[in-house]
Formats: C-alpha cells, structure tokens, sequence
C-alpha cells in the first residue's frame, strides 16, 4: 500500500500530473471574486471564509476523476483489483495521495489568499485548522465519486454531479467554523462534527468505493 | 494441483459464452486455451483472476491467487521502466527487478520513460512484471501481441523457466510459443448452446 501511495505521489508531481492545477484553481476562484461583489472590505471579510471552503472544495473537485479513471485505461485497476493488496486499502491509498497532493496544498495556500479578502486576523488559524479537518473527507468522498463512475467514458460530470451533494454536510460545518472563528465565536460544535463526518467517511466509503470498483471491472 | 476449474460457465453483458468448461493443471504445467475471436477466453481467464464472477461451476486458485496479465500492461507513462517494475514488485511484496530486466532483455531501457516505449518494449515491460509477482500461476491473455519474433522467443524462454521451477501457466494465444509441452484446450465445443440474453441471469448478474 505503501509502494501504491508513492507512485501515486510521484505520478502527481510528474509532468501532467496535476499537481499545481488545483492550486491555480483555487488562486483565480479566489481573485475573481472580489472582481465580483466589489472591493469592499466589510462584504469581503464576512464572505471570506464561506467563499474560501467553496473555492477549496471545488478546486478539489477538479482533480477527482483522476483518482481511477487513469489507472482503468491503462489496466493497472485490473492488475490492483488481483494483486494481494485488499482493494478497500488500494482504495483508501489512494484517496490519502489524493488528499497529499490536493487537499494539504490548499489547506496551507488558504490563509494565504485569505489575505486577498480581508478575512478578519482572528480567522486565519481557525480556517487553517478546519480545512485541516475537513479536507480528508472530500477526498475519500470524491474517490466514491470516482469509483462509481469508473467505467464510464467522459464520466466527470456525472461525478460531479453525484458528488457535490455530498459535500454539503463538509461544506456546512467546514465554513461554519471558520467563519465562527472568524468572528471569535466557539467553534468546538461545528469542528467536532466536521471531525465526525471526516472520521466517518474515511471507515466507511473506503469499502463502499471498493465494492462499487469491483462492480464496475467486471 | 495449481488450478482446477470444474463445470464453470461464463458470461459477458448478460450473455453466456461458455460453459461446462473443466480443466486442470499442475506445478510445471501450461495449457493454451483457442478458439476463434468471441468464444469467452479473455472472459474465461478474468473469471479465473477473480474479476468477475463465474455463472456456474467452481474455479480452485492457489492460496496466494494468480498472476493476471491482461490486454493492458499496466503501465505508467511518465514512470519509467525501472519505476513501473519497483512499484508493482513492491505491491507483490517482492524486491529485486534485475532478474525481471535481464530476462525480458530491459536492461539497457531501465531509465527510460514508459511513454517513450515502443508497442513491443511496452509489451515486454508488461510480461516482466510477471516475473516480480512471485506469483505461481499465471494467467495470460494474449501475452505476444505486437512481440517481434526474438521476444517471442525470450517469452517463450522465460515461461518454460517458471514451469521448470514449478509454476503453471494458463494462456490464450494464437502464435507458437515454442512450449511443446504446452496442452492445448480448443474452447468450441463448450461454446454455450443457447447464447440469447437472460441466459447468464444477465439483470440479476448486474447487481449480484
């Protein structure tokens, strides 16, 4: 599992990878926005941490389809789905290189373009921590997608589709606590739930995405 | 006994292609499955891999599973010939691809990236890893497309090799390996008789 990781992790970093794209994403998301509801700091300050974990969450998404779709067309899922490995743990491998290479680098660029929609100083450690917590779960959420639309030509959309609805509750709590912290409020309520929901997904939908792999290769 | 297939029938898109297939093989055997284009064998050795499941009948595996090598090689464009064989060693829990290089003469392409690969080097790539899986049996669909006849050769060599060190080999192939001792199974006659839809439980086999 761990030999699957590091390929994953360097297949990233290699040419077409991906590995920057989502992080470029995220960066224009966030600079359009002001381009859009005006400069004014009181409106930017008060949207910032929502508008962040929306720009977070759909940069992530962007990179999705990667998870298994390459690995269908060149065999490599046949060959993992018969080698000793469980599948439930190739699965969860690579749903954690999908968060390493995704994931992490947005959690660390947020403050950084918090900064270009005055989010308030109080919110920087809060919205750090709470995409720290959060973005686990739209990894394993997103490798599901990613799973049941394995067999699919051209199936990013509908993995879209099936998987934004699914990051809505990440998406409630996510932003919840960040904009909470923002405002110097306690976010215990909304990051525990937000660690529920990333612990739960990540016991759960490795064997789910595994199932639906198996399905889909025969 | 490596593999024993008992009445097994199989099916594709809810359509039975073969049944009542029975075979058996032992350590330091090799058996190539023919027919024309469409009997079921790519869906016969996938059955017996474990990627899908059979209609009917039972499919005996060594513990440890077998080696599957399919149309696809597996490979990874942008690793190269080295890193492709590493990882997939590593995933088998073996280590040590030298001997996988040297038999599929890669040595001289160890550095170079899989993109960069003819058919053929792919192709050689692809059997190599065979070689690091440790696995005993292998299964292998149509393992010398687009090989020149000096890699054919070298296959050939490296099959007879795993035999005599007590493997098994079951292959679908059109071409001579040069394995005399091979067995060969011709699979018309266990063409399924009544080949209509709904015959494999093909609605039901979608969700089973």
């Amino acid at each position: 599992m761990l030999a699957l990781l590091l390929r994953d992790l360097r297949l990233a970093t290699r040419a077409g990878g991906g590995f920057g794209l989502s992080l470029a994403f995220f960066l224009i998301v966030t600079v359009l926005v002001p381009f859009g509801v005006g400069p004014e700091g009181g409106v930017l300050a008060r949207i910032a941490p929502g508008i962040l974990w929306v720009g977070a969450l759909l940069a992530c998404l962007l990179s999705l389809d990667r998870i298994f779709a390459l690995d269908r067309e060149d065999g490599s899922l046949d060959l993992l789905a018969t080698a000793p490995i469980p599948l439930e743990g190739a699965v969860a491998a690579k749903a954690l290189a999908h968060w390493l290479t995704t994931g992490l680098p947005l959690t660390l660029a947020a403050p950084i373009l918090g900064v270009l929609l005055n989010l308030p100083t109080a919110g920087f450690g809060w919205l750090t921590l709470s995409l720290l917590v959060g973005t686990p779960a739209l990894s394993v959420i997103g490798a599901f997608g990613a799973a049941l639309t394995v067999g699919l030509k051209r199936g990013g959309l509908l993995l879209s589709l099936l998987v934004l609805p699914l990051y809505i509750p990440t998406l409630i709590f996510g932003a919840e606590a960040a904009k909470r912290g923002a405002e110097g409020l306690a976010t215990a309520t909304p990051l525990l739930m937000l660690a529920g929901i990333t612990a739960g997904t990540a016991a759960i939908l490795p064997f789910a995405a595994a199932a639906a792999i198996r399905v889909n290769l025969r | 006994m490596m593999l024993e297939i008992q009445d097994l029938a199989v099916a594709r898109g809810g359509i039975r292609l073969l049944e009542g297939v029975s075979l058996a093989l032992g350590a330091g055997q090799a058996m190539v499955l023919r027919g024309p284009n469409g009997i079921g064998k790519t869906t016969l050795l996938r059955a017996v891999a474990g990627l899908q499941p059979a209609v009917a009948g039972s499919i005996t595996l060594p513990p440890e599973g077998a080696a599957y090598a399919g149309h696809a090689d597996g490979l990874k464009a942008t690793l190269t010939v080295a890193e492709n064989l590493t990882f997939w060693a590593g995933i088998y829990g073996q280590s040590g691809i030298a001997p996988a290089l040297a038999a599929m003469d890669l040595d001289a392409l160890q550095e170079r990236p899989a993109q960069n690969l003819s058919a053929g080097q792919k192709r050689r790539l692809g059997l190599a890893r065979l070689l690091v899986t440790g696995r005993r049996l292998w299964l292998l669909d149509e393992p010398t497309v687009s090989l020149d006849a000096a890699s054919v050769a070298l296959f050939g060599a490296s099959v007879r090799a795993h035999l005599a060190a007590g493997g098994a080999a079951l292959m679908a192939t059109h071409i001579d390996l040069g394995l005399d001792e091979a067995a060969i199974l011709d699979l018309t006659p266990f063409r399924a008789r009544h080949p209509e839809p709904g015959q494999g439980g093909g609605f039901d086999e979608a969700f089973a």
